[in-house]
């Protein structure tokens, strides 16, 4: 690895980004997630990219969708109620089959909220917050590090499998510094992008990048194409940390910076002689359903612990598939969850 | 003998699926005349828009993308930023432009985004089949405004090439008509000079094009040229509202 | 002497090349109906065509080629 500095999590996004190749960056101010476009104005010029501060997220998002159909590494980034604006557009994008990076940095809501952490936000961008079948590949870090490697592990599927990568991480992860080490170079496959806009030069047939199929036997075609898509991420592109479960009296699924307060509470279980595990997603699209149901009969219970009223929550029951109790602890509205509430919840769940 | 009159290469050989007599045939045809001229139909990218030519990616012969309603300049805006010499249009009608994408069109103009906009008023919504553009015009009755288009309902018509003129950004603003031969020569031009402020990169370029649209005006095609005349030409009113070439 | 090509099974029938011929030979052929359900444009008396194309020029199809 090579240099190793001490840096905010949303300026390591914007710096991972432009390690990954990405020239074109679209944003809209908003708490807490601004740094990203700050950085994105003063390094883009450095490395002949484009920085534009667009009229809305509506419209960023759209650039995104201009700037990914010509064949370009694109990214956007905004919090909560940007991303909801984005909606229409990331459906679009995902019908496109467009390859992107869209970062949230989710606030507490709903409505304007307010601006402190908050995972409020896992069902819009797992189940989907535009209309139609679509999914986008969610990554959660929970770490500056993991910020890094996983903004650039979002382009690299990105143009993998032409879908769109969400980072999603939360007010804390963005605004907090932690030391970041960066490889020397990142190794970005060469991916052709021979369906993508970039002239015809009178010397192929056009290309046309479109979202809408009116006949509905090619809308379907297209549907269980993206469909096969998704099954293919699913198996190759599941991302989850199995920490402490063996032979867990108690095992906690949590995801982003939550995780990172369970990993404490572990500790102090441990020296109360309580054995707690945690499953942490680190995509919560594709769902690692798998380890779930893996350790689904090992503890007594699971506990799910969320900075929301509860969505992650069902995915992990769907998982557990009745062979378990799943239990849940949550804190909203900007509030965090020490270690000792999630401590006693387990004690009283293990009673 | 010589043939004086054909499609243009940049055309399609296809049928048009635009009704009997709707001008947007004919504009199709004038965009890629000048896309031939200027010989740039291998570097040229443009970007449909949402309504009755939702699908005219289907009719160019240059690479094309579809837009979401109202997107179209800020779609081409990044297709542009990716491919900064290459001609980028985008063909958008009154609803796209001057409805849910008035804040996308004055933004691109604003940034002088060296797109050309090719905006088609007909003064209605054609594909969802007759409602009140924001170009409808006082009294003209739609499937909502059963009773003709009222102010203190309704509002007033958006005029906007003079809105754009005032921006900085706008390089070339002119609105031409397609209703008679004189004026389709002269929209001609006027997309030309478009196309072309883009390519001396002088900024953002946008050609309003008046249209019929028989269907849902409830008239023959012929009779749809009438009205125009009579009732668009004095809201609208034709000639150049910014041209950057001219000033000093 | 020009000569004007009709490609019939283009037009829609909506006659506004009718309108702009100067020498007012362009019209309606009644007599048939293409695939399309429309009566298609002509031109009867081909000699008296100038190659002007204003027909061709208004035409919104692109169903009208004209040579000179």
């Amino acid at each position: 690895m090579g240099e190793k500095l001490l840096m905010k999590g949303n300026e390591v996004i914007a710096e991972a980004a432009l390690r990954a190749g990405c020239r074109y960056y679209f944003g809209y101010p908003i708490t807490p997630q601004t740094e990203i476009a700050h950085y994105m104005a003063k390094m883009m010029p450095k490395v002949n990219g484009t920085f534009i501060q667009a009229e809305s997220e509506v419209a960023a998002i759209n650039m995104v969708y201009g700037a990914a159909s010509a064949g370009a590494r694109v990214m956007t980034s905004s919090s909560s109620p940007g991303i909801s604006l984005k909606q229409e557009g990331i459906s679009y994008a995902s019908c496109a089959e467009l390859p992107a990076v869209i970062v949230n940095i989710v606030r507490c809501g709903p409505g304007l909220g307010g601006i402190l952490p908050s995972q409020g936000d896992y069902f819009q961008a797992v189940k989907g917050g535009g209309h139609g079948d679509y999914k986008l590949v969610v990554l959660a870090p929970y770490s500056v590090q993991e910020l890094y490697e996983l903004t650039v592990e979002a382009f690299n599927i990105a143009d993998r499998y032409r879908v769109l990568a969400m980072i999603m991480g939360d007010g804390t992860l963005g605004q907090m510094m932690e030391a970041v080490e960066f490889r020397d170079k990142e190794e970005t496959p060469d991916f052709k992008k021979d369906w993508a806009l970039t002239g015809t030069g009178m010397n192929r047939e056009h290309n046309v990048v479109t979202s809408i199929y009116i006949k509905p036997e090619e809308l379907e075609a297209h549907n269980i194409k993206l469909q096969k898509k998704y099954e293919q991420i699913a198996l190759n592109e599941t991302r989850v940390e199995v920490y402490n479960c063996d032979d867990a009296d108690i095992i906690v699924a949590a995801y982003g910076s939550v995780a990172r307060i369970v990993k404490n509470v572990i500790k102090m279980a441990q020296k109360e002689g309580i054995k707690v595990g945690l499953i942490r997603p680190i995509t919560l699209w594709p769902f690692p359903s798998k380890a779930f149901e893996k350790y689904a009969q090992v503890p007594k219970a699971f506990l799910t612990v969320e900075l929301s009223a509860g969505q992650m929550v069902e995915d992990v029951r769907l998982a557990v598939n009745g062979k378990n109790n799943v239990h849940f602890y949550g804190r909203m509205g900007g509030m965090l969850p020490t270690q000792k509430e999630i401590l006693d919840r387990i004690k009283q769940i293990l009673k | 003998m010589a043939v004086v009159f054909k499609r243009p290469h940049a055309l399609k050989d296809v049928s048009l699926p635009y009704c009997p007599g709707c001008s947007h045939g004919i504009i199709h045809r004038l965009v890629a005349e000048v896309i031939d001229e200027l010989g740039v139909e291998g570097e040229a990218i443009g970007v449909s828009s949402v309504g009755c030519t939702y699908n005219n990616y289907l009719f160019f012969n240059c690479d094309m993308a579809q837009a979401a309603h109202g997107r179209a300049p800020a779609v081409a805006t990044g297709i542009k930023r990716v491919h900064p010499d290459h001609v980028v249009f985008t063909y958008q009608g009154d609803g796209d432009l001057a409805a849910i994408g008035t804040a996308e069109i004055v933004h691109a103009a604003a940034r002088g985004e060296k797109i050309t906009t090719i905006f088609v008023n007909n003064a209605i919504y054609g594909m969802t089949s007759g409602q009140m553009a924001p170009t409808t015009l006082l009294g003209q009755v739609t499937q909502t405004t059963p009773y003709g288009r009222k102010p203190e309902l309704h509002g007033y018509p958006i005029k906007v090439c003079e809105m754009l003129s005032t921006l900085e950004g706008a390089a070339f603003v002119e609105r031409v008509s397609v209703h008679d031969i004189k004026n389709i020569m002269n929209a001609k031009k006027a997309i030309k000079k478009a196309f072309q402020t883009q390519l001396d990169k002088k900024g953002f370029s946008i050609v309003e094009v008046l249209s019929t649209c028989p269907t849902n005006w409830g008239l023959e095609p012929v009779e749809a040229i009438q009205w125009l005349q009579e009732n668009m030409l004095p809201a609208y009113p034709l000639g150049n509202f910014k041209d950057k070439d001219m000033e000093v | 002497m020009a000569k004007v090509i009709f490609y019939e099974e283009r037009c829609k029938g909506c006659r506004l090349c009718t309108t702009v011929c100067p020498k007012k030979i362009v019209e309606m052929d009644t007599d048939k109906l293409n695939l399309k359900g429309f009566h298609p444009a002509g031109v009867r008396d081909m000699d008296m065509c100038t190659g002007c194309a204003f027909c061709a020029t208004i035409c919104p199809d692109c169903a009208i080629e004209v040579e000179r």
